[in-house]
């Protein structure tokens, strides 16, 4: 059957890409885009390591469809940073180590921001909840918790 | 292998056509988050997707002039919990949609879907049981209104015929003094499936004593149980010790559960009947606050 030819905006830029119905738009970013940032870690909806933005909500991307984007507008971690300058998350999860191999960071970061541009005064039980499907074998979460947490004290600008 | 069909149809007519039409299976595609792992599983082999999520009716969600709702059958959790007017109208379906997975998966998970998909286990379909919800249905016949607990027919069937889909779901004006709670017990705190799910939805008169109730059982059973005895325990009550005891016995009655590595039959049919008391003392408790 004739692949799907979809146009989605992509970290603000117009993309398009062909892709056949069994392919997801995780499938589409890393082997059709190239855009490896986004992880497979369980391809089921459990780790979160795919987290992206799909037209302003947060989803696994392993568990949409790459034919179902045509006209919507999709953010990946590839588009946190603005050029060199890194979003105020990222630099924070470098300063304070929240992270160690690596993998489940990408989708742990698009969920947090995605947290505090809802709510930039989280409690640290929300930051659990609203990370609770993003799965970090490494960490132990606490660190990652504690980077949120700043991060979003920063943001709000409060004293230290 | 590989030819599946993607169609994203914009009128209910012409979903209806393309389902009806559809040699082999076709597959509704709302959140896809039942669906894309159960394809990639290999557990189902479609011949076409259908996404029914660019028809306007099953993505909008009213409240209507009498205080009733309109639900899209594709409408996500995120989005309804969004909403002050239905999350304070009827807490008890909000918090049993919510429960469904995480904040990604919540972005995603439809009520039509958690129908749909027929686990016994699936978390708003007690709750939309308790509220008195009814299901929309869209068919090569015209339309149809089911009560939600006549959808499903067992694990992973539903009573939908071929051409059929839900396009939207009523829920009915919150009633003056009505309340109504769902609750689960999971062996953690967040995404997991349910051991047993329990939904309530009752109403009071100004004394405290119970004018009518509807009590439903999820995951005890092949489907969702709606346990009349249960509610006739406490209609008529100040859910005083006696009621109470004998509506955690019409819940442990009505169990006909599964041995699994969640619990035991002995275990989800004890749990049945806490989870029948706790839930109804939260929507009692709800149902005098207003
Ligand atoms: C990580 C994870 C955690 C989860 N946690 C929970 C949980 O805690 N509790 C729980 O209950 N579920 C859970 N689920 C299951 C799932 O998220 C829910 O069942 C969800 O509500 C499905 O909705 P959907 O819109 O994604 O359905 P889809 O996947 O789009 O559809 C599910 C099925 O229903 C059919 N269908 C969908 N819409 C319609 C319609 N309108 N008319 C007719 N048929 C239709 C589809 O064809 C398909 O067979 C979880 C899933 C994942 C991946």
């Amino acid at each position: 059957m004739a692949k799907h030819h979809i146009s989605m905006t992509l970290n603000g830029e117009p993309t398009e890409f062909l892709c056949s119905t069994r392919q997801t738009l995780l499938d589409v970013l890393r082997d059709e885009l190239n855009l490896t940032g986004s992880k497979e870690g369980c391809a089921s909806g459990d780790c979160g390591a795919c987290s992206v933005m799909v037209d302003d909500r947060l989803v696994c991307s392993c568990l949409v469809l790459g034919a179902e984007c045509d006209g919507k507008t999709v953010e990946s971690i590839e588009g946190m940073a603005d050029g060199e300058n890194l979003h105020p998350l990222q630099q924070k999860f470098l300063e304070e180590a929240a992270l160690q191999c690596g993998i489940c960071t990408p989708g742990v970061l698009v969920a947090a921001k995605a947290l505090l541009e809802k709510n930039n005064n989280p409690t640290e039980t929300e930051v659990r909840y609203w990370l609770a499907g993003n799965l970090c074998r490494c960490t132990g979460y606490d660190k990652i918790v504690r980077a949120v947490m700043s991060t979003a004290a920063d943001m709000r600008g409060d004293a230290k | 292998m590989e030819s599946i069909q993607f169609r994203k149809p914009e009128t209910v007519d012409e979903a209806v056509k393309l389902l009806q039409g559809a040699d082999g299976d076709a597959r509704i595609l709302a959140g896809g988050t039942d669906l894309l792992v159960q394809l990639r599983a290999h557990m189902i082999d479609p011949g076409v997707i259908v996404d029914i999520k660019s028809i306007a009716e099953t993505r909008e969600l009213t409240k209507n002039d009498d205080g009733s709702y309109t639900i899209g059958a594709a409408v996500a959790g995120a989005e309804a919990h969004e909403r002050d007017d239905i999350t304070a109208d009827w807490p008890g379906v909000i918090e049993a949609w919510d429960l469904i997975g995480s904040t990604q998966i919540q972005g995603r998970a439809s009520l039509g879907g958690n129908l749909c998909n027929a686990s016994p286990a699936g978390d708003s379909v007690p709750a939309m049981v308790a509220a008195g919800m009814t299901a929309n249905i869209a068919g090569p016949d015209g339309r149809r209104t089911l009560p939600v607990e006549k959808i499903t027919a067992g694990p992973g069937k539903t009573n939908l015929k071929k051409g059929e889909f839900i396009v939207s779901f009523n829920l009915p004006a919150k009633p003056s003094n009505g309340g109504d709670a769902y609750l689960r017990l999971i062996p953690r705190t967040e995404m997991d499936i349910a051991v047993v799910g329990c939904g309530a939805a009752l109403t009071l008169d100004e004394s405290g004593t119970v004018t009518s109730a509807k009590i439903s059982l999820g995951a005890v059973a092949a489907t969702v149980l709606v346990v009349e005895d249960a509610a006739k325990a406490i209609i008529g009550t100040k859910l005083e010790p006696e009621a109470m005891s004998a509506l955690d016995a019409a819940c442990q009655a009505a169990c006909n559960p599964i041995d699994d590595k969640r619990g035991t039959v002995e275990y989800r049919t004890k749990v049945a009947g806490v989870l029948g008391r706790r839930v109804v003392s939260i929507a009692a408790n709800r149902a005098g606050k207003n």
